[in-house]
Formats: structure tokens, sequence, C-alpha cells
């Protein structure tokens, strides 16, 4: 008889949480590197893609069927309307502008692109560990990938920091709602649909307001940095 | 009764409608008409949450706590609707600023009026979310670089807290489920009865999570830095209500948390986190009311001010320090209502939001000056008003939770926060105009740095130029005397603008001399809700 091991090796579905949870993460590290707003819609669009085969996988192993509508809505929204709406922003304000167009270079970072990464790598260590120590357990939650989730937001919280322009600032917002969907799948995955979609809606009215008034800020400015916006102090 | 809930949150939407569609005139009626009706049915709410609580489909909910709440947004819709009517009327307001204006007044109401009725952690973030994007929109609708600055800031800083706030209800959600299994949605009905039993950790972590998500709209110290921005730039009755109602709503939010977290964790926990925070945002918000340049920015401040004093209160949890909680919120929903509609009249007349520039406000204003002064006793706790008795029980309870040297801080945060407010509104209201413009203090000047002083302050100071500041720098004094006398004559820009705050006025006095007996026993009820006593 083999000793049973005092830890059990991860299932599929855990596998398969833990990879993607990695792959979500490793999207966010890429988005620091990402120069071309246009690249970084493409990266959260890659991110929304992977959290919506997160959805089918939690729906086939949990037998949760309302979940595959989600992972359908969640993929039409996040994939397509929501980069396409993007686009259609920075192309519109490239044009206005006649500036080199849509593929609008975002500003630079606060911090080096080194010191940037550091900084998250220690964010998201923080992360993992702080949530691994509070002891969270149950048999049907995936631990691993509800630390990577996690440390995804308070990644997306960096991007948010240290980017200069209000574009950059805008897709880390919504990537920092990837990360909340994607820990909402982990340990959250039997809420009620109506309630995923109202969240899903939500997420769009704020992006046609984040639209908004990146125009109106572009409008006034002639352009997505931040730099400017110093004014009101005190 | 629930037609009673149906109808306050088909109303404003009725009204948003009719203020898109209806001519230019009508609008400001469609206004009053639907904040006068929703606040009578914000009181019939609150009557009858008294005794009972009001439910409708497992969605809608009202008990006495999210009544009080009800009763704060009822309120200051309705009396800055009425004010509007005379803020518009004057300048060249376009059709499209006047359409978005009154529509966005309107929704914004609905979003704040729907939240307390919400009978779940997650709808209640759905509409605390709603409000958010909407009142993002009304402060960028004055449409200058500084409400351009402060939306984006706002919209951004608050939707990362909300980010958060969703995060604290996904992992009560997981507490829940554990108990409750998959037929859970978070329904207040179902998790406050079992949340002694949850567990521990994500109750923890969630609680931790929504007061610094939720923490963020109330503005609490060190996430407060939106507010004071959109404050200063949003038209003053979004200010109003943004300072009055919006702030109290996501409050709201914590209180619900908190009561699951006190049922599960016990007592200490929770209390000590919204200590920390309330701590913070007291004696920062306290200090920042020296030295304030702009009358809007003063009056954010002192939001944060008082929302301080609000977790500090929570933070006793003895019942008669929760019961001054939540007639806080009442009388700060009234006395700051009061201050912003004050100090929009006050801008109105000065045509700047420079506080230097505005002297004599007495001499000048013979109903909204003296009106301005009583809302800033009353925001500094001065009897006979509604703050003053609510800030005492707040200060009771303190000592009855044997919480003796918060309560100390308490006291004198809110002493230093009436002097910075004091100083401030005294030097505007009764220091005459006869003398300088500019306060002695100045030693001297030579005739180069004061013009360039001037004229930079305002092209990047505040939002719209000082003409008549940048005159009476240049000219020699009789001339500038002359000049600021005949700017400003005698006389209130509008009735509309007056009749609100004479009755927030009222309403303070009601609240601080005698609650009505229905008021009393509606915080009791609450109060009971809150410490999990049934």
């Amino acid at each position: 008889m083999a000793a049973v091991p005092t830890v059990a090796p991860p299932g599929v579905f855990s596998g398969t949480a833990n990879v993607i949870a990695v792959g979500v993460l490793l999207l966010e590290f890429g988005m620091f590197r990402q120069a071309l707003l246009r690249d970084l819609v493409r990266l959260y669009a890659a991110q929304a893609g992977l959290i919506s085969v997160l959805a089918v996988v939690v729906a086939a192993a949990r037998h949760l069927p309302d979940l595959y509508a989600l992972a359908g809505l969640s993929f039409a929204l996040k994939v397509v309307i929501v980069p396409v709406v993007l686009r259609r922003l920075l192309r519109g304000l490239g044009a206005r502008g006649g500036g080199p167009g849509w593929t609008d270079i975002a500003g630079s970072g606060s911090l080096g692109l080194a010191s940037t990464v550091l900084l998250a790598i220690g964010v998201a260590a923080f992360g993992v560990f702080s949530i691994a120590a509070l002891g969270l357990r149950s048999p049907v939650l995936p631990g691993t990938a509800l630390s990577i989730s996690v440390a995804v937001i308070l990644v997306a919280f960096v991007l948010m920091i240290t980017r200069r322009d209000v574009a950059s600032q805008a897709i880390g917002l919504l990537s920092l709602e990837n990360g909340v969907s994607l820990t909402s799948l982990v340990v959250a995955a039997g809420l009620p649909l109506f309630l995923e979609i109202a969240f899903l809606f939500d997420l769009l009215v704020a992006v046609v307001v984040f639209g908004l008034l990146i125009r109106v800020h572009h409008g006034r400015a002639d352009s997505m940095s931040t730099a400017e916006l110093t004014s009101l102090r005190g | 009764m629930l037609a009673v809930l149906i109808l306050i949150l088909v109303l404003p939407l009725a009204a948003t409608a009719g203020c898109v569609w209806a001519p230019q005139r009508v609008r400001g009626l469609v206004t009053v008409v639907s904040g006068l009706a929703c606040f009578g049915l914000v009181i019939a709410v609150a009557v009858t949450t008294a005794h009972r609580d009001l439910g409708y489909a497992g969605v809608l909910r009202a008990d006495a706590l999210s009544a009080v709440f009800l009763l704060a947004t009822g309120f200051l819709y309705a009396a800055v609707a009425v004010y509007s009517v005379g803020y518009l009327a004057h300048g060249a307001t376009s059709t499209r600023y006047s359409r978005r204006f009154w529509a966005g007044l309107n929704i914004f109401a609905w979003a704040m009026l729907a939240a307390p009725l919400m009978n779940s952690l997650a709808l209640l973030w759905i509409a605390i979310e709603v409000t958010t994007v909407i009142s993002a929109l009304l402060v960028a609708i004055e449409d200058t670089d500084g409400a351009a600055e402060a939306a984006w800031k706002y919209v951004l800083i608050a939707s990362a807290g909300l980010g958060l706030a969703l995060l604290a209800t996904i992992f009560a959600y997981y507490a829940g489920a554990q108990l409750l299994g998959q037929s859970y949605d978070l329904a207040f009905s179902q998790i406050i009865p079992v949340a002694g039993r949850l567990p521990h950790a994500p109750v923890q972590l969630a609680f931790v999570l929504a007061v610094l998500g939720y923490g963020t709209k109330m503005g609490l110290f060190p996430v407060h830095t939106w507010l004071p921005d959109a404050h200063s730039e949003a038209p003053t009755p979004v200010s109003a209500l943004l300072s009055g109602s919006l702030l109290a709503i996501s409050f709201y939010a914590i209180l619900r948390f908190y009561q699951v977290a006190s049922s599960a964790l016990g007592p200490r926990f929770p209390r000590d986190v919204l200590l920390v925070f309330g701590v913070a945002s007291l004696l920062l918000a306290a200090l920042y009311l020296f030295g304030q340049r702009d009358i809007k920015r003063m009056l954010a401040y002192s939001s944060v001010e008082h929302m301080g004093i609000l977790a500090i209160g929570v933070s006793f949890g003895a019942p008669i320090a929760l019961a001054g909680v939540l007639l806080h919120v009442l009388a700060h929903a009234a006395a700051k209502g009061n201050a912003f509609m004050g100090a929009g009249v006050l801008v109105h007349k000065f045509g700047t939001k420079r506080l230097a520039a505005m002297r004599g406000g007495l001499d000048v204003l013979p109903w909204s000056g003296p009106l301005f002064l009583l809302a800033i006793l009353a925001l500094g706790a001065m009897p006979p008003f509604g703050l003053f008795r609510s800030e005492f029980e707040i200060v009771e309870g303190g000592f009855a939770s044997a919480s003796t040297v918060t309560a100390a801080i308490l006291i004198i945060g809110v002493t230093v926060a009436f002097f910075g407010l004091a100083a401030t509104t005294t030097q505007i209201l009764l220091v005459p105009r006869t003398p300088p413009v500019r306060p002695p203090a100045v030693p001297a000047p030579p005739a180069v740095p004061t013009p360039a002083l001037a004229t930079a302050r305002g092209a990047g100071g505040t939002a719209s130029p000082q003409p008549d500041g940048a005159a009476s720098a240049r000219t020699p004094e009789p001339a500038a005397k002359a000049a600021a006398a005949a700017a400003v004559p005698r006389g209130e820009p509008s009735a509309w603008m007056v009749v609100p705050v004479l009755a927030g006025a009222l309403v303070l006095l009601v609240l601080g001399v005698h609650p009505p007996a229905d008021l009393t026993g509606l915080l009791a009820r609450a109060v009971r809700e809150l410490s999990g006593v049934h």
C-alpha cells in the first residue's frame, strides 16, 4: 500500500482554473510592456477570452448550466463589444486630433518599466501570500486560483496608478474588473445568473461613461495625457 | 404599501423621461413635483417601517435602517429640485444644458432612492455603481477644464473603489453559500438571520474590502481624494446631493456589511476597522478646513469630517451612539444641503468661488447670508440644531462604551473643525466690504507681483475667470471699493433659492429641539436591527 499523499494533486478542474488564472496574471503583466493602446485593448480582450473559457470549464465541472450562458454573454460583451467600442473611440480621437491615428502611443509611466514590473511582482506576491494566509478552505475551491486572481486585481491597481494617460487608466480599470470576474468564478460560481448579467450590463454602462469622459478630456486637453490634470488640489 | 415602494422607483424615472421630452419651462416644474411627491412617499415608508418591514417579490425591501437613508435622500431631492429652479433661472443656460441637468438630477435621485430599497448586497452594489456613473456625468456637465478633471478623477477612483466593493460582495456570497447553498442570492432576508454562523475568514475579508471600497465613495481618509474636486466642480445642486445623500448611501452599504460582520465575528473586529478610518478622516479633514481658498472645497472637507464622525459613532457600538449616528445622517443631509445651497447663492452673488473675494455677505444677502451662517453653526454642532443632538448622543455612547480616549479625540476634532469653518465663514459674512477686498495680511504689495498673483489664480486656480478680483488688485483703493460695491447690489437672486434653505433650517431645528415621536421610534428600531437585537 502506498502512503496516502498529504497534499492531493489538483484535479482537472482546479488544474485548469490555476492555469487560466496564471495566464490572466501574465497578460496583466504583459500590459505593462505594451505601449500601443491598440495592443492594450487586445490584451484586455485576450484576458476576457480566457475568463470566458474558465466559465465554460466551471460550468462543465460543477454542472452549472447557467454558466454556459454567462460565458457566452461575457465573451460577446468583453471580447467583442467593449474592445470594438474602445477601438472606435481611439480611432475617432486619433482622426480628430490629426495625430498618429488610433495607434496612439500610451503615455509613459510614472516609473520606469523595470521598476514598475518589480513593484508589480512585489504586490502580486503580497496578494498571493496574504490570501493564502487567510486560509479560505473549501472542497470546491481552487485555492491557488483564488490567490492569483487577487494578485491580478492588485497588479491592475499598479497599472492604473503608474500609467499617465486616460485610456491606459481606463483599460487598467477594466482589467481590474476582469480580475474580479475571475475571483467571482473561482469563489462564487453559483452566483445567480441575473446578478451576473446585471454586473455585465453595469460594465457596459461604465465603458460608455468612460468613453464619454475620455472624449471630453481629449477635447479639452487635445491629448490623452493626465499631466495637465493638476489644477485641483488642496 | 407596496405601491408606495414601486412609486418611489417609478416617479423619478418618469420625471427623467419628462425632462428629456418636455419643453424647457416645464422641466423644473416636473422635477419639483416629483421631488415633493417622493419626499411624501418616503415619509409614508418611514412611518410604516417604524413598526414593520416592507418587502416586494424578494427584490425590494425596506426596513427602518433603509428608511433613515430614504428620508435623507428624499428630503434633499425635494429641496434641491426647488433650489435648481432658481439656480438655472439666472445666466444663459442653453436648452441642451437644461435638458441634461434636469434629466441628470432626476435619474441621479432615482438611483440614490433605489439603493436603500434593494433587498440584496449585490443589487445594492449595482445601484451604487449606477449612482457613480450618473454623478460622474453630472460633475462633468459644466464643461470646464476643472469639471473634466474632477469628473475623470472621480469616476476612476470611485470605480476602482467599487471594484473592491464588488470583491467584498463576492466574498460575502462565498461565506453565505457555505450555509445556504446554491439557492442563495445575497438577499438580506436570507443572510442576516444566519449571519451568526458564517465562517469567519471570508466575512473578515469582505468587511475590510467593503469599508475600503464603499469608503472610497463615502469619502473616508485616505481614499477621499476625489471628493473635494468633485464637490467643488459640480453644479451646486449636484454638490448638495453628492454631499448630503450620495456619501450617506455608501455609508448605508457599509452599515449593511457591519450588520452581517458584527453578528458573524462579534462586534470587536468591525468596530476597530471603522475606528481607524473614522479617526483618520476626522482629524485630517478638521485640519484641512483651515486655509481653504474655495468655498465649496471647504464644505467638501467638512463632509469628510462628518463621515469620519459617523464611522467613529458606529465604532462605539453603544445603542445611543448608533441612534446618534442615524440622526446624524439626517441632520447632516439637511445641514450640508443648506450649506451648499447657501454657498451657491454666495458664489452666484460674488461671481467667484474664491473665499478671499467674498466679503460682507450679510449685507448683500438679507436671507441667504443669515441662513448660511445658521447652516455653518449647525455643521459645527451648535445647539439647538440637529447635529448638536446627534453628536451629543455619539459622544455619550463613547463614554458609555468606555471609549473615553476616542470620545475625547472626537470632541477635539469636532471643535477644531468648527473653528476652521467658523473663522472663514465669519470673514465672508461679517467683515464688511468697505475695507480693502484683499486682507491686510499681505504686506504692502509692490505693484508688479500682485496682478501677477491675481491673474495666475484667475487662470489656474478656479474655473471661471475673475475679472473683478484682478481689477481690484490693479486699480487704486477707492476705485476698487466703488467698483466692488457697485458690482454686488443688495438682494436675493431668487426666492426659489431661499425657500428650500428655510425648510432645511426648520428641519434642523425640529431634529435638534424635539424630534417627532415617529422618528424616534424609527431610529430605535433601526438601532435594534443594527445591533442584532430583534
